[in-house]
């Protein structure tokens, strides 16, 4: 398959050390003459970037945090002025505050390029013609395959998620080789087109699937279904968006682009860097990013990393599909969900009462995932007639919906019947297991 | 006042949580003069006339049951054609909305007692009183 930059891509690792090293002393230098929040963590720890030399020094610099995005929400952790950010995207925090993240001219164009890399990688090319059924918006998943698509002059269709049989009618009308949206979705498009009997009306050939976790099995499962090779995309927008990684034709691990981004796997719980193969929580510096640069940020995500060499010849570091989460989040139907923004609705919901005691139920059937949550009835929300009580059970759904932008099955149900174990409530119970 | 303290009961839709409830109380010995069962899809609730609705709420509370004592009208009714008719047309006549009613097992002096709850106990109450129709001890109910 061809390379697109293979003076980059397969640049020998020492080279790329020197790189980073140099993009990484620049960037600090940067960041602490523009960003607060870097320059007091750094005096906390009594560093000044002269302390920093090179990537060998990357451990020193102090940890960035999702919680910084919501107390320097939105823009205290720009590192340029707003004339030259051109776009904004947000995700979810944990809380019902969204983070924001901004990006400049040239933070687009290296988006772009490392999206087109891995399209490029995977046989792509200006005769391709790819739809993004990711979702369009504030999510960077739409706009951030659409980037890559461009760029490498494939012809994008811009359909964005959602509607099922436009979709597949589009898929068939206008001939998309390509295909990009959450694996989950994949699957759901596959069993429909079997039900419609249209896949030999199908010119899909590549498939680019991310933004939520998924297995071996799911994979093959979705390759036979759509008649495509299925490739995985790894990125979250609070280090670039989709394309941070991306596998090759080999599907062995996601090629993480090292003249971006530095990766580093630590134990979650000293944070002390491991060995190269070890496993443990992701974390990421970015080097050349302009708008919205952070240095050692905690993914939370649990992976592990692999500098050997790959058999398509890139040099760049890969990392495994991740295997879980240190935090609690949760990925439903390709949305990040922390649980304590459902306990924030019933905290608003009960008002002056107690909150009451719930439980996040998750599944996978017809591969969608569904999405209950269980509240504990208690005196302070009873009331005598039924009206009221369906009433708190709408609202509740309509409160989850607008916190989380997706939808949530609410069940009122009797007090103490969610399990407790030593006095807690389990709070989630995912069935999805071996169901992805 | 013609009304009478009756149990709001919280039961999830799930096989054997109503007669969770009922068993409570039952073990304890106290007697239900009337009962009705509402339902939704996702839930029901059962609203109860007992002989001691103190004790019978704090023995549901203890079994983790949503329980509420709610005030409802009782009233002795016509045991004749109409009998009910005519208790709604005069709360219709007073512009009342009846959320809901039921019948209790037994009858009081003859007649059998009506449970209804409305939006406004006190005026259905007194337009009741205006009509002829008197009030009912609740002891008398809780003897049924």
């Amino acid at each position: 398959m061809p390379i697109r930059n293979p003076e980059i891509e397969c640049m020998p690792r020492e080279q790329i050390r020197e790189l980073q090293s140099e993009r990484l002393v620049a960037q600090v230098a940067r960041m602490y003459e523009r960003v607060e929040c870097f320059r007091n963590r750094m005096d906390a720890k009594g560093l000044k970037p002269s302390d920093i030399h090179g990537v060998e020094d990357l451990h020193l610099i102090p940890f960035s945090y999702k919680s910084d995005l919501r107390d320097y929400y939105p823009y205290g952790l720009f590192a340029e002025p707003l004339s030259n950010i051109v776009r904004v995207h947000a995700s979810s925090g944990t809380t019902g505050k969204r983070i924001v993240v901004g990006y400049t001219q040239n933070d687009l164009e290296i988006w772009a390029e490392c999206v087109a890399r891995i399209m490029n990688g995977l046989g792509m090319d200006d005769a391709s013609i790819v739809q993004v059924a990711y979702g369009y918006g504030l999510f960077t998943g739409g706009l951030g395959a659409h980037g890559g698509g461009e760029k490498i002059g494939a012809t994008v269709i811009p359909i964005s998620s959602g509607n099922t049989a436009l979709q597949i009618q589009t898929m068939i009308d206008f001939g998309a080789t390509v295909l990009c949206c959450t694996p989950s979705y994949a699957m759901y498009l596959g069993e429909e087109i079997e039900r419609m009997g249209v896949k030999d009306q199908l010119k899909l050939e590549i498939g680019i699937f991310g933004a939520e976790p998924w297995s071996e099995d799911m994979r093959l499962k979705i390759e036979d279904a759509l008649g495509i090779k299925a490739y995985d995309i790894y990125g979250l927008s609070e280090i670039l968006g989709p394309g941070v990684s991306g596998e090759c034709e080999h599907q062995c691990g996601m090629h993480v682009w090292e003249d971006h981004f530095i990766p580093e796997i630590i134990d979650p719980d000293t944070g002390e860097v491991l060995p190269i193969g070890a496993t443990g929580e992701l974390v990421f510096s970015t080097i050349t990013k302009e708008g919205f640069p952070i240095l050692r940020y905690r993914t939370r995500d649990i992976c592990s990393l692999t500098d050997e060499k790959c058999a398509c010849g890139r040099t760049h570091i890969r990392m495994r599909k991740p295997s879980g989460r240190t935090d609690d989040m949760l990925i439903i139907r390709g949305v990040n969900v922390f649980p304590s923004q459902i306990e924030e609705v019933l905290l608003k919901v009960s008002g002056d009462a107690l909150t009451p005691n719930y439980q996040i139920v998750l599944d996978r059937v017809n591969n969608t995932d569904t999405f209950d949550v269980n509240v504990e009835m208690s005196e302070s929300f009873f009331s005598d007639d039924i009206k009221s009580i369906e009433k708190l059970e709408r609202t509740i759904t309509e409160q989850l919906r607008s916190m989380l932008g997706i939808s949530a099955k609410v069940h009122l149900v009797n007090p103490k019947s969610i399990v407790r174990s030593e006095g807690k409530a389990k709070r989630v119970i995912d069935n999805r297991k071996g169901k992805m | 006042m013609f009304t009478v303290r009756q149990l709001s009961v919280f039961l999830e839709n799930k096989p054997g949580r109503l007669c969770a409830a009922t068993d409570a109380i039952a073990k304890e010995g106290i007697n239900i003069n009337a009962l009705t069962l509402a339902d939704t899809t996702e839930f029901g609730i059962l609203r109860l006339i007992v002989d001691a609705p103190d004790r019978a709420a704090e023995i549901l509370r203890d079994i983790g049951v949503v329980v509420r004592v709610t005030k409802v009208l009782a009233i002795a009714m016509n045991d004749a054609p109409g009998g009910a008719g005519d208790i709604l047309h005069i709360l219709a006549g007073a512009g009342l909305n009846i959320e809901y009613m039921y019948v209790c097992v037994g009858s009081v002096s003859g007649k059998p007692i009506m449970v209804v709850r409305t939006d406004d106990i006190e005026s259905a109450s007194d337009v009741l009183n205006k009509a002829g129709y008197k009030d009912v001890d609740p002891a008398d109910i809780y003897r049924i």
